[in-house]
């Protein structure tokens, strides 16, 4: 716990904070809502879950700060923390893979995409997985299906459900098919925890597209929506060129799903904890545990 | 149907071109004529496989994607007998870039379930350019489930450039159309074969391709995003797709060395599209064959045997344990 929490990955945490769109810093403490444009109070906003306290725009969370929110106080603990990419396939564009997981390693201080660990939400046991924007836009490359398999295979062996937050833009073209695969790899390992009838709570958070989408986070028995979060499986710029015509206003956002169907919810990240506890006190209330 | 050339098959088009006027001009009384129709003969033979034998990654793409490539209804005509098509997902619409339908491969019945292209332009938008929307994938879990049900193997065509990107795709929920099909094929309790055939482009060929034994045509691809869209993506410029074909490495010697697929089927000399019976052939014997190992197992242990497949897909290294 404490060195999850400690001085130096909170330092690097505001580093990759820092170039998150949506957020500035003027004068260090001050930063100007993507939504609304007011200039506000740093420590505010955090108070606040990264929320705006002035018009509800949902920032992006960093990932220890998510877990921290989320997980009973003191109840998480990581596993899973050695797995680590690599360049298998000697992929290189305008830069060598290697090295951009080389930066993306030194930016957030992880080794790859995912964090995966048990906890408790309310007082419910869980596995808990979250994924890191900040890490090559969260995408899905080996490691990240590997630990969303395990964080799966973790919840079936402890007998509990599986909480994943998803933020990512898709597979990780860098790693071939092989990325491609992981959809297939996370996608069985939740067949098998539901199978034995344990639950699986997805929450989408911005953005949540592409392969990533079209596996594990679509499988939640309950699919839950951040306010205003992009979630979709093509891109809208693909989509735009394909059918050549303008995507309508508020297209593949959060309340786009919940208006069509796929989405069970959105909720506001200030309820989330109560919406969570709720949830999993119910889906966990036949299963003895 | 008229052969259509690809650029690096020209110098094959060229030599072939010039053996026919030779062919149509010999009554068969000049020897001359005769032993130069010969000679060309075996020029043909050998440039061909000298052009083949040197394939980029990007021909070889080209050649998934050739316009004479057999699709999966030549298969079906070819290798199977009595099918019969099943149509719609019983909630929305009847998705044509994907058919199902029942048939029988050397007397076993079976189910067979894949992504069809169009041959002309009126095919073409029939089919949607093979690219399914959200109601095709569902159609083709309604269909496995009877599959399982009525205890039939299943055995799966991959040929598509991708899920249809849409707005009414998106609408129907594309994402969890293809997750769920990914979920449910992981533990369907009949043998699954998958064989991509031509195209396999991401999520929208996945969402057929889990199973138990993945074979693959020679020229055929199978990759997490089209080479053009990967390379638009990461250099900004659709032109640079030969270079992003390279490096992601999507063709069949690729995926067999990587672990993502099982076998290779060998193609005739040329490619599919020369030979389509021979080709079918030549995936028939290996469909009968592969189909013939899975039937002996028990269900659970076919399961076991699927999820350790993909469970063991990626690679990546574990500090304490080094390579995985
Ligand atoms: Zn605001």
């Amino acid at each position: 716990m404490g060195f999850l929490f400690g001085k130096k990955k909170k330092v690097q945490q505001e580093e990759g904070e820092k170039q998150r769109p949506g957020i500035r810093f003027p004068e260090g403490i001050w930063i100007k809502c993507a939504s609304c444009l007011e200039i506000i109070y740093k420590p505010e906003v955090e108070r606040n879950l990264n929320v705006c306290p002035k018009c509800n725009y949902h920032f992006r969370v960093p990932v220890m700060e998510r877990i921290r929110s989320v997980s009973d106080e003191g109840t998480f603990a990581e596993f899973g923390d050695d797995y680590e990419s690599i360049d298998m396939l000697g992929f290189s564009d305008s830069k060598k893979y290697s090295d951009r997981l080389k930066d993306a390693r030194k930016k957030t201080g992880r080794k790859d995409a995912t964090v995966i660990g048990t906890a408790e939400v309310g007082g419910v046991p869980v596995v808990l997985a979250v994924m890191d924007f900040e890490f090559l836009g969260g995408s899905m490359g080996s490691v990240v299906g590997e630990k969303i398999a395990l964080a799966a295979e973790k919840a079936l062996e402890i007998g509990c459900p599986l909480i994943v937050f998803s933020a990512s833009g898709g597979a990780r073209m860098q790693e071939g098919t092989l990325s491609l695969m992981q959809m297939a790899k996370s996608s069985a390992a939740l067949a098998r925890l539901g199978d034995a009838g344990h639950a699986f709570i997805s929450v989408l958070t911005d953005p949540t597209t592409g392969g990533v989408a079209a596996s594990f986070s679509m499988l939640g028995d309950i699919i839950i929506a951040e306010p205003g979060a992009l979630i979709g499986f093509a891109g809208p710029r693909v989509i735009e060129q394909t059918i050549k015509q303008k995507l309508p206003e508020g297209f593949q956002r959060a309340e786009f799903l919940l208006e069509h169907g796929m989405v069970d919810m959105i909720v506001e990240r200030t309820r989330l904890n109560a919406v969570l506890a709720l949830l999993l006190k119910t889906l966990t209330a036949h299963t003895g545990k | 149907m008229i052969l259509q050339y690809l650029d690096f098959e020209r110098p094959i088009a060229d030599l072939e071109n010039k053996l026919e006027q030779l062919r149509r001009g010999d009554d068969g009384t000049d020897k001359t004529v005769r032993d130069e129709i010969s000679k060309l003969e075996k020029k043909i033979v050998k440039v061909r496989k000298d052009v083949f034998a040197n394939l980029t990654r990007w021909q070889m793409t080209q050649l998934a994607r050739h316009p004479n490539r057999p699709y999966m209804l030549d298969y079906i005509n070819f290798c199977f007998k009595n099918f019969i098509e099943i149509h719609g997902d019983r909630a929305f619409h009847d998705d044509a870039p994907i058919v199902c339908g029942f048939a029988e491969l050397e007397g076993e019945r079976v189910v067979v379930i894949g992504h069809q292209k169009g041959r002309n332009t009126k095919e073409k938008i029939a089919r949607n350019f093979g690219m399914p929307n959200p109601e095709g994938y569902r159609k083709a879990l309604r269909v496995m489930k009877l599959a399982e049900k009525f205890h039939l193997p299943i055995i799966t065509f991959i040929d598509t450039p991708g899920a249809f990107p849409g707005i009414g795709a998106e609408e129907r929920g594309q994402s969890e159309a293809i997750a769920r099909n990914l979920l449910e094929m992981s533990h369907l309790k009949t043998p699954i074969i998958v064989a991509v055939v031509g195209e396999g482009g991401s999520g929208g060929a996945l969402a057929l391709g889990v199973g138990d034994e993945i074979l693959m045509m020679q020229y055929s691809i199978y990759s997490v995003i089209s080479p053009e869209g990967c390379a638009s993506i990461l250099w900004r410029d659709p032109a640079k797709a030969e270079i992003a074909a390279e490096m992601m490495k999507i063709t069949s010697p690729d995926l067999l060395k990587f672990g993502v697929i099982d076998r290779i089927i060998p193609e005739p000399e040329g490619g599919a599209h020369r030979d389509h019976k021979e080709a079918a052939e030549s995936l028939k014997k290996e469909l009968v064959q592969t189909l013939a190992s899975l039937l002996p197992l028990p269900i659970p242990q076919l399961l076991d045997r699927r999820y350790a497949k993909f469970r063991a897909m990626g690679q990546f290294k574990k500090k304490a344990g080094g390579a995985a």
